[in-house]
């Protein structure tokens, strides 16, 4: 690998005016993060892009974790040189000589962002392309399809030079576009939701319901383990708050409306999740919803589930086919998590033929016959266990006790 | 009169005023936590993660693993559990223990009732400020010698001890533990378990702020202990019994609160002292026992021991305390009885100083106006009791 620099060009962000600097200065300090187990990196930022100084270090190391920063348009192992002519040429030669494989035809593209440069754009792509062609005399330009396109970038510090191009993960820096709370089951959909919404610039933290002693500590573990992989893809620490779900749930099989449970259910996630992101100041609720994937996520259901809430309620995934949902999965990580076969608490007391359209009347009627039913909401909200996690480490699980303590300056 | 307000309390040795902070960790916790902590519904579980959490405050507080830590009742229980629970567990590795002559009751006890049991015990003497010799310690080590103990500040005196060098000579001595008493030390000396090569340290909370009744005890990973009680499994074993769960988390605090400050403590406290010493040295009645150079580095900044000889030490107790002023003789766990010092004998003074030795021993709530109301009233005191002072002296 002759590449001694990466070049790191930004994504949506550009098109925000009066943020950019702001939005620029949070993605270059998301980069640092991602890289940060990499001492030898040197960052450097200009306008509109990030350079890596190598030094040494594995590029494709490097590019492993620039993958999983989100603002990035995309990023290029490049050779960097002297802004003259001759040096220009010869980089050009060595960048061409340890190409894996020799293509056919090619292009030379110069991009002068230094004005002060002697020579202009077209004579130094004609400068480059000849050498090139002097040296490899079976190789043929081709304009416009060219196999391999050497980019040439002139910039006052330096001349940059590569001929390939990796797409970045695209989107906004992590937690520029606020902050919102996910509800995250043991299952596929929702860690895509977590990603297509951190992807997005939205700050995450993750609620899960169990009913302990109905589910087992294995699928909580499951679900830590998935919101670990999730807090590789955050800019700073991600936090989980576990919820036990067992008193409400009980509460819903005695209604004598079978049918109904799963949207009682899904309604008192939503209120819970509400209330933590009302704690947490967290400005919207997303959740793994595809359109008609189960009897709760029917257009029907989705608007009586939906009304509990009155924050936006975001649903990354409403329009994408299951199969794609699973291939994002298998891209991001989490799938092969997801999969291990442990029981969350919706899959728990399933009716045998649960409602696709149930009335929001006769939903709100059974709700409010539940004698205690808000209370038991707010309580908990309010008990729940905190996991906190950073770059895929558990770095706290704090009980609700500790927190309590915490809270309370016991210690 | 609110007593808390009619007096100057200087008899931190003995016991301090608990934190307010800490009073209230132990209130919340008493009230909210009152789950026993092996119990294994939720209750339970959230006091056991409570005394977990303040293992793990006293982990990285001493640079330890939080599991080498298990609570006590106190600073008594702790020491007789490291002496008499190593001593009894390693007996097949040898029968000598070595100890000074200074050490508290707790400790003295330990060991005679070690030796009839068939222990042979060897009791280091103190030279004239009251420090061993790390020489003679040297000298008394021998094949068999399983555990030597050590306070690492005096409670009547507040000389310390040479723990560090102690500690060097039995790194070289595998089969030798190391306790150290540290009841008088934490919050106002360094302590560096590690570094030392103690492998056990005793503490108690009410000597730093705590509540009473808690207490602290490290034993390094890999010490085996018989424990002193039986009949249960907690404390992994090494004490059984219900925690005491609001003690436990309110030592933890008050531990962190002594630590965090413990420079600016030791400063402080070392300057009150050399106030207190100035003001003494005009009073040719009184002879300050143990080492009397200002900030000496052989002397715990927050004691100070004198002797008024030919005068029964009560009286002037009782006569500084009229004046609101409270003090000691010797320690507060042999205070009642008539005999001598053992300590200030140990360290050469003749038997009717070492009868009339006075402990002043103070903490944060004291100034500098605090030492001179005392040393005024000391100094009244001598001069309304010089006319009773016995002949002989």
């Amino acid at each position: 690998m002759i590449y001694d620099f990466i070049t790191v060009r930004f994504g949506e962000i550009t098109l925000k005016g009066r943020n950019r600097g702001r939005f620029e200065q949070q993605l270059l300090r998301h980069v640092q993060d991602a890289l940060g187990h990499m001492p030898e990196l040197e960052f450097n930022k200009t306008y509109g892009r990030i350079y890596i100084k190598l030094n040494g270090a594995s590029y494709k190391e490097a590019a492993a974790g620039l993958g999983k920063v989100f603002g990035i348009h995309s990023f290029s192992p490049v050779k960097r040189t002297e802004s003259d002519a001759d040096s220009i040429r010869e980089t050009a030669l060595e960048v061409w000589k340890s190409l894996p494989k020799e293509p056919a035809t090619f292009k030379v593209s110069t991009k002068r962002g230094w004005k002060g440069f002697p020579h202009p754009s077209y004579d130094m792509n004609h400068i480059v392309g000849s050498a090139i062609l002097r040296a490899y005399p079976g190789l043929a330009v081709d304009v416009h399809r060219p196999e391999t396109e050497l980019r040439v970038d002139i910039q006052p510090e330096g001349t940059y030079l590569y001929c390939a191009s990796e797409p970045g993960a695209g989107g906004f820096p992590y937690g520029t576009n606020g902050k919102a709370m996910l509800l995250l089951s043991g299952g596929i959909d929702s860690p895509v939701a977590a990603w297509s919404a951190m992807r997005k610039g939205l700050e995450l933290e993750a609620v899960h319901f169990h009913s302990y002693p109905f589910t087992s500590e294995q699928s909580t573990d499951k679900v830590i383990e998935l919101a670990r992989w999730l807090s590789v893809y955050a800019g700073k620490p991600l936090k989980l708050h576990l919820v036990s779900f067992t008193d409400i749930q009980t509460r819903f099989t005695q209604t004598g409306q079978e049918h109904l449970t799963i949207t009682l259910m899904r309604r008192s996630m939503l209120a819970i999740a509400e209330l933590l992101a009302e704690k947490h100041g967290a400005g919207a609720v997303v959740t793994g919803d595809s359109l008609g994937q189960v009897a709760s996520q029917t257009l029907g259901s989705m608007n009586v589930i939906g009304r509990t809430l009155s924050l936006p309620l975001l649903r990354p995934l409403v329009m994408m086919d299951k199969q794609e949902i699973i291939d994002k999965a298998v891209q991001i990580g989490t799938y092969e998590t997801s999969i291990l076969p442990f029981e969350d608490c919706c899959t728990l007391f399933v009716p045998k033929s649960p409602s696709t359209n149930p009335n929001l009347r006769v939903v709100e009627r059974t709700e409010q016959s539940i004698e205690g039913l808000g209370d038991m909401v707010r309580l908990a909200a309010e008990n729940t266990e905190t996991i906190v996690l950073s770059r895929g480490e558990i770095i706290k699980r704090k009980s609700a006790v500790l927190q309590e303590s915490e809270d309370r300056d016991w210690f | 009169m609110n007593p808390e307000k009619a007096w100057l309390y200087f008899d931190h040795c003995a016991s301090t005023p608990p934190h307010p902070d800490v009073v209230r960790t132990l209130a919340e916790v008493m009230q909210r936590h009152y789950g026993n902590p092996s119990s294994l519904h939720r209750a339970g579980l959230d006091a056991d993660r409570l005394i977990r959490q303040a293992r793990e405050l006293l982990g990285k507080l001493f640079e330890v693993e939080a599991d080498e830590w298990i609570f006590t009742s106190g600073g008594t229980e702790s020491n007789q559990l490291a002496i008499k629970g190593a001593a009894r567990a390693n007996r097949s590795k040898g029968s000598h223990l070595i100890t000074s002559v200074t050490e508290h009751a707790s400790v003295l006890e330990a060991f005679l009732q070690l030796e009839r049991e068939g222990f042979e015990v060897t009791y280091l003497p103190v030279d004239s400020i009251g420090r061993i010799s790390v020489e003679q310690l040297r000298d008394a080590m021998k094949p068999g010698t399983i555990l030597v103990s050590l306070m690492q500040v005096n409670n009547e005196t507040g000389a310390v001890q040479p723990i560090a060098e102690a500690g060097s000579l039995l790194r070289g001595c595998p089969d030798t533990l190391f306790h150290v008493d540290g009841v008088q030390s934490i919050g106002k000396l360094p302590v560096r378990l590690r570094e030392w090569g103690i492998d056990l340290f005793s503490g108690s909370a009410h000597k730093l702020r705590g509540p009473k009744g808690s207490g602290f005890l490290y034993v390094r990973g890999g010490v085996r202990l018989e424990p002193l009680l039986g009949g249960g499994e907690q404390e992994s074993g090494f004490r059984p019994g219900t925690q005491n769960v609001p003690g436990i988390v309110a030592s933890a605090k008050a531990v962190r609160l002594s630590m965090e400050s413990r420079e600016e403590r030791a400063r402080k406290l070392g300057g009150l002292r050399s106030r207190l010493l100035d003001r003494i040295a005009l009073l040719p009645e009184l002879e300050v026992n143990g080492d009397s150079a200002p900030d000496s580095p052989y002397q715990a900044p927050h004691v100070l021991n004198f002797s008024y000889a030919g005068m029964k030490p009560e009286v002037l107790v009782h006569a500084l305390e009229e004046a609101g002023m409270l003090v000691s003789t010797k320690s507060a766990c042999s205070s009642k009885d008539d005999k001598p010092s053992g300590v200030l004998l140990a360290m050469g003074y003749p038997r009717h100083r070492a009868a009339a030795g006075i402990r002043v021993s103070f903490g944060d709530e004291h100034g500098p106006e605090d030492i001179d109301r005392l040393a005024d009233a000391l100094a009244e005191a001598v001069r309304r009791l010089k006319p009773l002072e016995r002949n002989g002296r």
